[in-house]
């Protein structure tokens, strides 16, 4: 059921954006998004929550709770917490499995991808990769 | 108002010269570019993309070794270009001019074959706070291996080098000294003169790093006195993968080969090499010919257009941009040396380098964002995050200049 969580709120943002007809209006809310990003503890913000491979510092921690993942995190650039707000909103709340067998689909379908240069789509695949790496590690531990 | 400044000094018709660059024209994002990127790699005039165009329709085959026609005439045109970079930096000799594949390439040459040769245990080498990795990481290198020690020469919050305290780093243990004629983060252009005539009352030899320097100010190896300097041919109107070495015949005859193989032998039997005369000696395997080649297109432009009206023209919209971006709030240029290229680093207080970055590009400006391989001055000196940095060429105009401050306004609006 969770996966087609993941996958509802796909569709929620892929609507979402539908509404801005230019790239101005997507950044002005991705940005809006960032405002309310769940921060990340202030004491986590240490080498090993870091992202690496993004050129804004990036920080991410997950709880597990009864077998759901709860991300949180921060950056120090507005735009990056932003999108990081909008992989949480994805990601969060769901079951480490289904968030390992999600495909973020929706960065291609909102059009993100082709506004962000290079080096920060690198930086987004590596934001995807630890929460991914979360997802794992909590993932094993159900097996054991 | 500032326009007037601009528009007097202009020596040549900057809109005529843009059409010479085929790539300036064209939409980025749904804009007309701006491209403010040029210390990072500055665009080729047509001339210089011909140039690579007629060496592979017209006389493409190897170099210093074919009896035939073709060869000869790569040869000449190889050779030739040796020698209008021996002009173009005022060298003694053209076997002081080695094509290496660009700046980082010659520092790492001479870290590894002079350096290797020649620094040992205890020795000391200079470098200055302000250096490029490239002309960092090699010396780190050397001096952890040869347990050396390098030293930095401090810089003051304006970005200009102190040079009371070089003076007085200087004594017998200094081996060598390596320092960037022009940063490419702050713009300074540094007192390299005042600092290879220092080195020189003991003896040092100083390695110049001209990357910057090479589009922007005349470099002339013999006033200056250099015992080593590098720029890069993509940062001269010229193409990537070419640059340049120089270097003092008498250091070049004591420096072991680089690499081995291809051109740089004389004699080979199956027990020993007889290495080749300068340059060859240095230019192991097949070169670059065609980068060679297109990097004397790229002098002749230079040459064409004159120096000094390239800075001139520089100097005047880095004299617009700044009192433009200083009307902004929350304006922060890193770097405000007296001497300075057209290289303008900055941070608006609050907005994070990489959203300015982001917006901007959005708006068809490109522009760089974050350490410009330059982390240690950025995080440790500055202590910031990073910077923006804009940098500009001889095609860009004050409209452009117009447009970015424009932009700097949106981005102020939809980040503060």
């Amino acid at each position: 059921m969770s996966e087609s969580n993941i996958k509802n709120t796909e569709k929620e943002i892929i609507d979402e954006f539908e509404l801005f007809n230019d790239w101005i209006g997507k950044y002005e809310y991705i940005i809006e998004l960032g405002k309310k990003l769940p921060l990340i503890d202030e004491n986590l913000k240490n080498e090993n929550y870091e992202v690496k491979g993004c050129q804004s510092k990036v920080w991410i921690n997950a709880d597990y709770k009864d077998g759901y993942l709860f991300f949180k995190a921060d950056s120090d650039a507005l735009i990056t917490k932003g999108i990081i707000s909008l992989l949480i909103r994805v990601l969060s709340g769901n079951k480490p499995d289904e968030i390992l067998n999600a495909d973020m689909n929706f960065i291609n379908e909102i059009g993100l991808k082709e506004h962000l240069s290079p080096n920060r789509a690198n930086g987004l695949n590596a934001m995807i990769s630890k929460m991914k790496n979360f997802a794992m590690v909590y993932s094993n531990q159900n097996v054991n | 108002m500032n326009i007037d400044i601009v528009n007097e000094n202009i020596s040549f018709d900057v809109y005529k010269l843009r059409k010479e660059f085929p790539l300036l024209d064209q939409q980025i994002n749904g804009c007309p570019l701006v491209y403010f990127d040029n210390a990072a790699t500055n665009q080729k005039p047509l001339s210089v993309i011909n140039s690579i165009r007629e060496y592979y329709e017209t006389i493409n085959s190897n170099v210093h070794r074919g009896i035939h026609t073709l060869s000869e005439r790569a040869t000449e045109a190889y050779e030739n270009s040796r020698e209008k970079v021996r002009e173009f930096i005022s060298a003694s000799g053209s076997n002081e001019i080695i094509f290496v594949r660009g700046t980082t390439e010659a520092v790492n040459l001479a870290a590894s074959t002079y350096g290797m040769q020649f620094i040992n245990e205890g020795d000391e080498i200079i470098v200055s706070a302000m250096e490029h990795h490239s002309n960092l990481v090699p010396w780190q290198n050397l001096t952890s291996r040869k347990k050396a020690l390098l030293k930095f020469i401090p810089i003051t919050d304006n970005g200009e080098l102190v040079m009371d305290e070089f003076k007085s780093m200087l004594n017998e243990k200094v081996k060598f000294i390596s320092v960037v004629y022009v940063s490419n983060t702050l713009g300074t252009i540094n007192p390299v003169k005042e600092i290879i005539s220092a080195a020189h009352s003991y003896n040092i030899p100083v390695f110049i790093d001209a990357a910057q320097a090479s589009p922007h100010i005349k470099i002339d190896v013999k006033e200056l006195d250099c015992d080593f300097l590098a720029f890069s041919g993509h940062k001269t109107y010229g193409p990537t993968g070419i640059g340049i070495l120089y270097a003092k015949e008498k250091y070049l005859d004591l420096m072991p080969p680089y690499q081995f193989g291809g051109e740089m032998i004389k004699n080979v039997s199956y027990e020993h090499t007889e290495y080749n005369n300068l340059p060859f000696k240095f230019e192991a395997g097949t070169p670059n010919i065609s980068g060679a080649v297109s990097l004397a297109s790229a002098i002749d432009f230079i040459n064409e257009k004159g120096l000094l009206n390239i800075a001139r023209h520089e100097s005047d919209l880095l004299k617009y941009a700044e009192n433009r971006m200083n009307e902004i709030e929350g304006m922060n240029i890193i770097g405000n040396a007296k001497n300075k290229t057209g290289v303008i680093s900055f941070i608006i207080n609050g907005i994070h380098p990489y959203d300015t970055g982001s917006i901007l590009d959005n708006l068809g400006i490109a522009v760089r964002t974050g350490f410009h391989c330059t982390q240690p001055l950025i995080e440790q000196r500055y202590n910031l995050p990073g910077t923006v940095r804009i940098s500009f060429a001889v095609y860009n105009t004050v409209e452009e200049i117009d447009r970015f401050i424009d932009g700097l306004h949106k981005v102020k609006k939809m980040l503060s």
